[in-house]
């Protein structure tokens, strides 16, 4: 190779503009990781004062009240937990039904497309008109139904919040399960078909058993993706900073107690405690999206 | 009955539970759609497009500034995420197995994953708070960091797909390598960048929960990114969440507007990908 001195103008530009052009490549990938490692760092100084102040009593106590300075996020932990599990309840039947039908029973046509195209658009309706539908029309009915099974009749609570959150999930945990189910070998149920068994007995027998560990991942990843789901939740949910007593009970999950409150939190350690309810749901999605996929890339492996 | 035609209506009873359960989640598609249309179309008009929101109880209130500012919103994300996410993009497709990469893709694993509030609590603590003030730069931000995974993803899938023999032709006639890659591959591969920017728009266009304390909302029309500015989503939010029925019809056809362009988006992605 020559050295930059004897090469003419023209490629010695050349050679600068290679250099500049692999160099601005690199620089925007170490960005990229520089932005989450700045990103885990912001949030875990920022709820340094929270572990200090509050220290276990954050996970232990029983009561959010920023007025008396009683600061634990157990009412917000229960809150997410009631709600995300009563919404994946709700929907696992819908989401695996969706799975078997375009994953399964049927072949790839007009049926299977229109599927697809419906769930894209349950995809994309942003999160706060779930949240607009559901004051407008589920709050009501389920006030109704509260009134008429004796209930105090709030409307909102964490059945409310968990129906439209099983909504709001149905089309990722869906397009998990159709993937899973149609990783199973086609000689495995072609076998099975060919044996006389209905496909009913297929997906008994054959597709569940195979693709249970991939299936039960995607409950996981779907669960993880709900313990993040803010606008809709907030809106429905009641806003009650205390342990919800059922699940009729208005409530708070962590994301709508950040959502209500951040932006008025003014007291330092205030913003510090909600910051570090932003890491317990942060740590929470990242090791459960990262845990769910690895074991759905090995199982999909062999 | 013989245990034949038992299997047999077992098997139908079952492909009908599923075909049920398919219809009975497809009632909710169809009544947000219908609740948005029916009450949506009564609130649109030319000057309800254009119009600045007015007072509960006054006539003639508008989204106008609601819809420049989620403009100037997906603007600013852009500009930040397109130039590094197809960068980015670039560097995984052409060195898959650098130590550099390998780190990029594990966060954007985790990046991706993100709850969309705790994006918005790292943007008021990374712009807000030197900043002084909520502002459309801040919103800008949070968005942008919502979008960069799809747009590195999007790019690195197809460069991956583009047939090795073109690229060398390219150096092979001498043309040098960033003027291969600038002028033959990246165009080569535009229809799958385009649509991955594109889904990335959609993505960020009806998200809320990272502009509340970002882009924070503004009644006002402004076009300065160093002030807060309103937004769809977040108009959407606050008139939902308001006691007027006013506002409320407002927020309706906000929906409609939001639900129309994010169709049109979509729709737009698919005439690209498809092509």
């Amino acid at each position: 190779m020559r050295k930059t001195s004897q090469l003419s103008p023209e490629d010695r530009n050349i050679r600068i503009y290679e250099t500049l052009f692999s160099w601005i490549l690199k620089f925007f990938s170490v960005l990229v990781v520089a932005t989450l490692v700045g990103i885990l760092a912001t949030i875990l100084i920022q709820a340094l004062p929270s572990f200090r102040d509050a220290g276990i009593n954050f996970y232990t106590g029983k009561s959010w009240d920023p007025v008396f300075k009683h600061f634990s996020a157990t009412p917000f932990v229960v809150g997410t937990l009631a709600t995300t599990v009563l919404a994946l309840l709700i929907s696992i039947p819908f989401s695996l039904s969706i799975a078997l039908f375009s994953g399964f029973y049927l072949h790839p046509g007009r049926i299977t497309s229109t599927i697809r195209l419906l769930i894209d658009l349950l995809a994309g309706i942003p999160s706060v008109i779930y949240g607009f539908w559901g004051l407008s029309i589920v709050v009501p009915a389920v006030r109704q139904f509260e009134l008429f099974s004796g209930r105090v009749p709030y409307g909102v609570g964490i059945f409310t919040a968990a129906l439209i959150l099983s909504i709001m999930i149905v089309p990722y945990a869906a397009s998990i399960g159709r993937d899973v189910i149609a990783l199973v070998p086609s000689d495995l149920k072609e076998a099975g078909l060919a044996l006389g068994a209905t496909p009913y007995e297929v997906v008994r027998w054959i597709v569940m058993p195979y693709s249970k560990a991939g299936l039960l991942s995607g409950i996981l990843l779907s669960f993880g993706r709900a313990i993040g789901e803010t606008m809709a939740v907030t809106m429905v949910i009641g806003n009650a900073n205390k342990i919800p007593g059922s699940i009729f009970d208005p409530a708070n999950t962590i994301s709508s107690i950040i959502a209500n409150e951040f932006a008025e939190a003014t007291d330092p350690i205030y913003v510090s405690h909600l910051i570090h309810m932003g890491l317990i749901l942060f740590i929470s999605t990242t090791a459960i999206g990262l845990f769910g996929r690895r074991v759905i890339k090995k199982w999909s492996s062999h | 009955m013989s245990s034949v035609s038992k299997r047999l209506a077992t098997d139908l009873l079952f492909k009908g539970v599923l075909g049920l359960a398919t219809v009975i989640l497809f009632i909710p598609l169809i009544m947000i759609l219908y609740y948005i249309i029916v009450n949506g179309a009564g609130a649109i008009s030319w000057a309800f497009l254009t119009s600045l929101p007015k007072p509960p109880g006054e006539i003639g209130s508008g989204i106008g500034n609601a819809i420049v500012g989620s403009a100037i919103l997906i603007c600013i994300a852009c500009i930040i995420s397109v130039p590094i996410g197809v960068g980015v993009g670039v560097f995984l497709s052409e060195k898959p197995t650098h130590t550099i990469a390998k780190m990029v893709r594990i966060c954007l694993e985790i990046l991706q994953g993100i709850p969309s509030i705790v994006i918005g609590i790292i943007s008021y603590l990374w712009v807000v708070l030197p900043m002084g003030g909520f502002s459309a730069l801040s919103g800008g931000i949070a968005l942008s960091l919502m979008m960069l995974p799809l747009v590195i993803r999007s790019t690195e899938e197809t460069l991956k797909l583009i047939p090795q023999s073109l690229k060398e032709a390219s150096l092979g006639l001498g043309v040098p390598y960033y003027r291969t890659m600038t002028k033959i591959i990246i165009p080569a591969g535009r229809p799958g960048i385009s649509t991955g920017i594109i889904l990335g728009i959609s993505r960020v266009a009806g998200e809320t929960a990272p502009l509340l304390f970002t882009a924070f909302g503004n009644p006002f029309l402004t076009f300065n990114i160093m002030k807060p500015v309103n937004s769809l989503p977040s108009l959407i939010y606050n008139y939902a969440t308001s006691p007027y029925s006013d506002w409320q019809q407002a927020a309706w056809g906000a929906s409609l507007v939001l639900i129309l362009f994010l169709f049109t988006l979509s729709l737009i992605a698919r005439t690209i990908s498809t092509r």
